[in-house]
């Protein structure tokens, strides 16, 4: 750590895995709920279970950005944070406006809660992942500007360097299109499309930003690869997610009442945005090839490099299924849409803040890197997550093939509960898998309580000692 | 990448093509808009439909079902309900009514929400509208 104020990450990334828990837990419960109608009802109905899971899983992510620009800006302008008090103050507000919420989902009926807050003053609610009450909103917004304005007069003050530039953009976007979560017409149609403009331009548009920043921070760290090098890549990879992107949109577009060109501008646009991710993936491949150094911290390289996989696995190759209008007009609100959407956020969101988060706690925890043991714990955390969700992908998309089958293709349709049935054994089997995801979990969080200072310093010498061998022997 | 595609040729092309493309989407969503009223059928969103847009929110009904193919896919879904329910708002209403409240041992089942009569009227009327949105013939058929 080479400023004080990075420290401010810390709780950020501590608070990140705390509700990253709290997500999987809610998605086992809804996945058991899935093949046992009746599992907790009616206490916790799958309405509320879901709602909590996406939340959670939101809001950590959220925790995780955040964290990640604490740490990552400051270095980069070279430079002390402008307030840590500030990050520290917004740190409990956003945690306690947060719990607070999730209490409110699990404690009263949600009309109650919607009554509760005033939600006919504004009515925002009740809309999928936007479920959260209209001042919880407005806390968000409140957390968010604080939070720009912070990182803003840092960058301001500092070096400027790509990295934190496209970071800006991309954390100024994402708060300006949450704007948009405010806006709820009473045309059904109306709504739904711009809905989209928070949770379609968030993943495939301005968090692509953040992603691109942070990995890039990764790689140039790790790798020790020229800036140079590094900031072209990041600007075409992001200049790709935009140009493909925006107009991208347009495959949510299809069924919703919206005209019907979109069905060839979504098509079109959004068939090319995979391009970005691919590009993701060669970037990180190839900055570790072209290493100048070799890092201690084997850990934070291979989340890096496995993000760059999972986010192409699971938002090019899953989003391009069913992207397609004549596709998608039999997967629309499917178990396939359920697939793509469970490895494209883990696959690109969960590992970047886990990248971020593999190379930074070693550094907020005054080492550069963690023990051998600790890394080789946290490895096998990513490895049992990881393959973990390409099973459980691997089973919704089994699911979804045989639903579409039965309920929208064939000649004689069979009603929705009744395909259920029918293909409850996939369940079953993402359940196993989830249980295994939820193990690795447990696995990955362990590594931060396995070895001890000592272990590490002695490992990052012997690593040290061997570079400069390395060194020598390149030299002659 | 080679030398002479230059690092400010990249930043170039964000800038200029990420510009480009808002203005586009701009463009477009203007002209949706525009002709928008001739495919929801906006003059027959009467307050109970408004009103049942309302209920629908505030009892996360979007949390099991989907309606025009969004929202979760725990239960079937109500893009087209009225249709399959036989075009007929009172079997829309007999059904929300009837839930009960412990649930149905074993099965998925929906919680009851003891709406008012007014309420579920309202949630019904407010289906119907949503089966009339041109939809570009979606979903394929009537199990949705
Ligand atoms: C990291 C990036 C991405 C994430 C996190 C993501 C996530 C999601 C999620 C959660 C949904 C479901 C939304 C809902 O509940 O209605 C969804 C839908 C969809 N995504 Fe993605 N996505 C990503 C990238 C992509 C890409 C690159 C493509 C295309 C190549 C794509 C194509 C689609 C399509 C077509 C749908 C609509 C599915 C339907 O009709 O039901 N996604 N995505
Ligand atoms: C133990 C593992 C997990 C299980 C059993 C699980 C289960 C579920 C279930 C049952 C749903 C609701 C599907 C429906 O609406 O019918 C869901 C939704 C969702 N989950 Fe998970 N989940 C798990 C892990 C994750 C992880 C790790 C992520 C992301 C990092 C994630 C992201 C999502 C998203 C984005 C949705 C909304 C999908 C959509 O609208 O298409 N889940 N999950
Ligand atoms: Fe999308």
């Amino acid at each position: 750590m080479k400023f004080q104020s990075q420290s401010v990450a810390m709780p950020y990334f501590i608070a990140a895995l705390g509700l990253f828990v709290g997500q999987i837990i809610f998605g086992l419960i809804m996945g058991l709920q899935y093949v046992m109608g009746d599992f907790l009802f009616p206490e916790i109905p799958f309405n509320v279970a879901r709602m909590v899971h996406t939340n959670l899983l939101i809001v950590w992510l959220l925790f995780g950005f955040m964290g990640a620009a604490y740490y990552l800006v400051p270095e980069e302008a070279e430079t002390e944070l402008h307030s840590p008090k500030l990050a520290l103050a917004l740190f409990w507000i956003f945690l306690v406006a947060g719990a607070l919420t999730i209490v409110g989902y699990l404690s009263v009926p949600y009309a109650r809660l919607a009554e509760l807050t005033g939600n006919e003053l504004l009515p925002t609610m009740g809309r999928e992942f936007l479920e959260q009450p209209t001042i919880t909103k407005a806390g968000i917004v409140v957390v968010a500007l604080g939070f720009l304005y912070n990182l803003g007069m840092t960058v301001l003050k500092g070096r400027k360097t790509v990295i934190n530039t496209v970071l800006m953009i991309g954390l100024v976007g994402l708060a300006v299109m949450f704007l948009f979560s405010f806006y709820n017409p009473d045309n059904l149609v109306r709504d739904k499309f711009y809905w989209w403009y928070v949770v379609h331009l968030w993943v495939e548009g301005v968090w692509e930003l953040i992603l691109g920043a942070i990995l890039a921070f990764v790689l140039i760290k790790t790798t020790g690869v020229d800036r140079e090098v590094i900031e072209k890549w990041l600007y075409m990879i992001i200049a790709m997610a935009l140009i493909t992107g925006i107009l991208g949109t347009g495959h949510h577009f299809y069924w919703i009442g919206t005209p019907e060109y979109w069905q060839w501008l979504g098509s079109i646009f959004s068939a090319m945005e995979p391009v970005p991710f691919f590009m993701m993936t060669l970037f990180a491949f190839n900055m570790v090839n072209k290493r100048r150094r070799e890092h201690p911290n084997k850990a934070a390289v291979l989340w890096a490099m496995g993000t760059g996989v999972m986010a192409f696995l699971g938002a090019g190759v899953w989003g391009f299924l069913h992207t397609l209008a004549p596709v998608n007009y039999y997967t629309h609100g499917t178990q396939i849409t359920a697939s793509h959407g469970h490895m494209a956020f883990y696959g690109a969101y969960a590992m970047i803040v886990m990248s971020i988060i593999s190379y930074a706690m070693p550094h907020l925890r005054g080492r550069v890197a963690n023990s051998n043991k600790a890394q080789v714990t946290e490895m096998w955390g990513f490895w049992l997550m990881t393959v973990s969700m390409v099973f459980i992908t691997l089973f919704l998309t089994g699911a979804g093939i045989l639903q579409v089958w039965m309920q929208r293709y064939t000649d004689m349709p069979l009603p929705f509960m009744v395909v259920q049935d029918k293909i409850a054994i996939f369940y079953w089997l993402r359940e196993v898998a989830g249980v295994t995801f939820m193990a690795g979990l447990v696995v990955y969080l362990c590594s931060f309580f396995v070895g001890n200072d000592q272990n590490a310093t002695d490992d990052f010498a012997k690593a040290m000692s061997k570079q400069r061998e390395l060194e020598t022997a390149t030299a002659e | 990448m080679n030398e002479t595609f230059t690092k400010s040729m990249a930043r170039n092309i964000f800038y200029g093509g990420s510009l480009f493309f808002i203005l586009v989407f701009i463009g477009l969503t203007f002209h949706t808009e525009r002709v928008l009223p001739e495919r929801d059928h906006r003059e027959n969103i009467t307050p109970e439909v408004v009103l049942g847009k309302k209920v629908w929110e505030e009892n996360n009904c979007i949390g099991c079902h989907s309606l025009l193919g969004e929202g979760a896919y725990y239960a079937p879904e109500l893009g087209n309900v009225y249709k399959r329910f036989g075009n007929s708002t009172e079997a829309i209403i007999g059904f929300i009514k009837s839930r009960p409240a412990e649930g149905i041992p074993n099965r998925r089942s929906m919680p009851q929400f003891n709406l008012s009569d007014e309420e579920l009227k309202a949630v019904a009327e407010f289906l119907k509208w949503t089966s009339e949105v041109n939809t570009s013939n979606w979903p394929p058929n009537i199990q949705g």
